[in-house]
């Protein structure tokens, strides 16, 4: 099918759509919200928006080869909600929300397995753990089978659709809207109950192989994943917490891809330039088991000490276990394998290559996103987070968003009990037909920007001054500061974006949406006056913790000022025990 | 890592509404062009998921590492089998491995 490109507003069409319940975004959570609501509620109209296909979306769209979080049988879920406070250096996190994910966690990988998904067991049926707490699995799969049992319940998937705004009643969301990027139409979907499964942000910062190579997307994260949720949200007002706790990884060098495969799966320890062994220096935080973003930040100490380079020492490794090791990539980064073929290497020769990644903003290994209620309902009456852009909940992964996807279902349900569609705001709906469309329709003389050299400008200035990989994490308020005045700058510029296509569109959409998330993101980091997670968040002008400052960060739009608004609120301990060990 | 299209193998999936690397792109980068053959639009925005690579039903898609990041030319090439998959996999010093295992099981 031919993408369309219209020439005037009047030639684009407008369809209406309505549903009880409207799920955004058909990836990991997302899938699972369609599938619990079918089961809840078998006559309910389901409907999921989605940028890509459904088969292949999203975070999972290229596989996964464990599941990070499975509760054995001598442990509790108090004992994971423990663990995973521990690997945020005791927090703050929302220990309610944990343990709802965590009560439910292994029913849901469960589901998984009985839907097809092959789970690594020993001889005596046994899954078997690579760590403490994570399970190995031959997910290539994975996506294709969450895809197939959320297209059995009925929902209507729209593929290809684009999310861009929320649907409003008031203070109230109704609904989204959007645009379809094969068939250039304007979407309206109106619905009772709303959740925003749209998975988190990567590419507010550049990635270190971006320039000039094609490799712009080299990143760890889906690179198609933007941030547009919480745009939506952002421009009702809705509020966030944690931004500031950025998703940083020890990730294999100029590849970026997954590390805890060797360090954890292979005993594969991190090693320095003169062969150190590098968490040695680490041992009173844990060593090997320190919190994540301690191992995470640990290379690039060592690059900044001038001791790199740094690698995950494979050296030990039997053939049998390389064999294993690779077969764990095909599953989850295939390229990973194609890309040790492309250096020619023997890796019991010579060790893999490591290195800090690009920051992400993701409330599936982190905690940063919306500030939810137990029941996954944001400050916006309506509308529902699940998985990565639900925050407060760090160390979450597959089996704990599949949960939240779960309980925002039935919360959902719940909430549009005698609950009737709103009436349609024409108005609401023309301004944003014109919004989206304009960039397409500025016509072939018209001097503008292309999406692409405005991302290009906002993710070197995130990088540069916003404690990205080139500046090893850091910045001080004067960057900061900085910073902010140059997204302000291109917040207005925006009105210069031009597209040539549909798929150019999205993009412009795209960048958009990612320029205001990075403006929450800033104000996140210029408000914690510490340094409380290094790597992750690093100030150099605060470079200790400051315990006034054991609380949640949090920001808001407000809708008269059009300013973020910051904010702190208290941390509370649920499940008792040190905060700092598991 | 940028995906590379056999022109003399893609017939742009006659059958379908759409090719399926079309269909399945998370990106959205594949087009199929005027004389019936698909191409990548902007190489630099693949995220080397191999989807693409995957789904192709006459293997005209091979996903490539960009020089800039490794050397030429190393090959990994994906057979889907009824609930397995065939990867086989060539260095650039031409060594050869096979991996084979199951991606499905039998659901409940």
């Amino acid at each position: 099918m031919a993408e369309k490109k219209p020439t005037d507003i009047n030639e684009v069409t407008t369809e209406i759509i309505d549903a009880d319940l409207l799920i955004i975004g058909g990836g990991n959570a997302g899938c699972f919200v369609a599938i619990e609501a079918r089961k809840q509620a078998p006559g309910l109209k389901i409907v999921i928006m989605e940028k890509a296909h459904i088969n292949r979306s999203g975070a999972c769209s290229s596989g996964m080869d464990a599941i990070n979080t499975y509760i054995p049988p001598d442990k509790t879920p108090e004992d994971l909600v423990r663990w995973c406070r521990a690997q945020v250096g005791g927090g703050p996190i929302r220990e309610d929300l944990a343990l709802s994910n965590s009560e439910e966690l292994n029913e849901a990988v469960d589901d998984l397995e009985r839907w097809g998904l092959p789970i690594l067991r020993d001889e005596d049926g046994n899954v078997k753990y690579r760590g403490d707490w994570d399970i190995s699995i031959h997910g290539e799969q994975l996506k294709p089978i969450m895809a197939e049992k959320a297209i059995e319940t009925g929902a209507d998937v729209y593929n290809r659709v684009v999310g861009t705004t929320l649907l409003m009643d008031g203070e109230t969301c109704v609904g989204a809207m959007g645009f379809g990027i094969r068939n250039g139409k304007f979407y309206v979907f109106r619905a009772k109950a709303t959740v925003v499964s749209t998975g988190g942000a990567c590419g507010l910062y550049k990635s270190y192989t971006s320039d000039s190579t094609n490799s712009h997307h080299q990143t760890w994260m889906c690179p198609y994943n933007v941030g547009t949720g919480y745009a939506m949200g952002l421009r009702q007002g809705a509020e966030f917490t944690s931004m500031e706790q950025r998703w940083v990884a020890t990730r294999s060098k100029d590849f970026c891809g997954p590390i805890d495969t060797i360090s954890v799966g292979y005993k594969a320890p991190i090693i320095n330039g003169k062969g150190e062994r590098v968490m040695d220096n680490y041992e009173h935080l844990g060593g090997d088991k320190a919190p994540r973003y301690i191992r995470a930040n640990a290379p690039m100490e060592e690059w900044l000490a001038g001791r790199g380079p740094t690698y995950c020492d494979t050296t030990h490794l039997s053939p049998d276990e390389v064999k294993a090791l690779k077969t764990d990539y095909l599953n989850e980064r295939p390229s990973f394998v194609l890309f040790l073929a492309s250096l020619g290497q023997d890796i019991t020769k010579d060790p893999i290559e490591i290195y800090g990644s690009d920051p992400y903003i993701n409330g599936g290994h982190t905690q940063s996103g919306f500030w939810v209620d137990i029941d996954r309902m944001t400050t916006v009456r309506g509308m529902f987070a699940a998985g990565e852009t639900a925050g407060g909940h760090p160390n979450k992964f597959v089996g704990g968003c599949a949960v939240e996807g779960k309980i925002s279902a039935r919360a959902a349900i719940k909430y549009m009990t005698n609950l009737s569609l709103s009436e349609l705001d024409q108005d609401q709906v023309d301004r944003e037909k014109e919004r989206v469309f304009a960039p397409l329709l500025r016509g072939g003389d018209f001097d503008g920007v292309r999406a692409i050299e405005m991302e290009e400008r906002m993710q070197r200035l995130m990088d540069e001054y916003a404690g990205g990989t080139s500046q090893f994490y850091r910045t001080n308020e004067e960057r900061l500061d900085y910073a902010l005045k140059h997204l302000n700058i291109l917040r207005d510029q925006v009105k210069f974006l031009k597209a040539e296509d549909l798929h150019d569109l999205m993009l412009v959409h795209e960048v958009i949406d990612r320029i205001e998330v990075a403006e929450v993101v800033v104000h996140h980091l210029k408000f914690r006056k510490e340094t409380r997670w290094q790597g992750w968040q690093t100030r150099t002008d605060y470079p200790d913790i400051d315990p006034e400052l054991d609380c949640f960060v949090e920001t808001r739009r407000n809708l008269e000022s059009g300013e973020i608004e910051t904010f702190t609120r208290p941390y509370e301990q649920l499940v008792s025990g040190d905060r700092y060990s598991s | 890592m940028p995906p590379r299209i056999d022109a003399t193998k893609c017939d742009g999936c006659k059958a379908q509404d759409e090719p399926l690397c079309v269909q399945i792109c998370p990106g959205d980068l594949f087009v199929l062009a005027d004389n019936g053959v698909a191409y990548c639009r902007e190489l630099r925005d693949c995220w080397d998921c191999m989807s693409c690579t995957k789904i192709c039903p006459v293997a005209a898609i091979e996903t490539r590492v960009p020089y800039q990041l490794g050397y030429h030319l190393a090959k990994l090439v994906p057979m889907m089998g009824t609930n397995t998959i065939t990867w086989t996999c060539i260095d650039i010093n031409g060594k050869v491995e096979r991996f084979r295992y199951k991606n499905r099981i039998e659901p409940d």
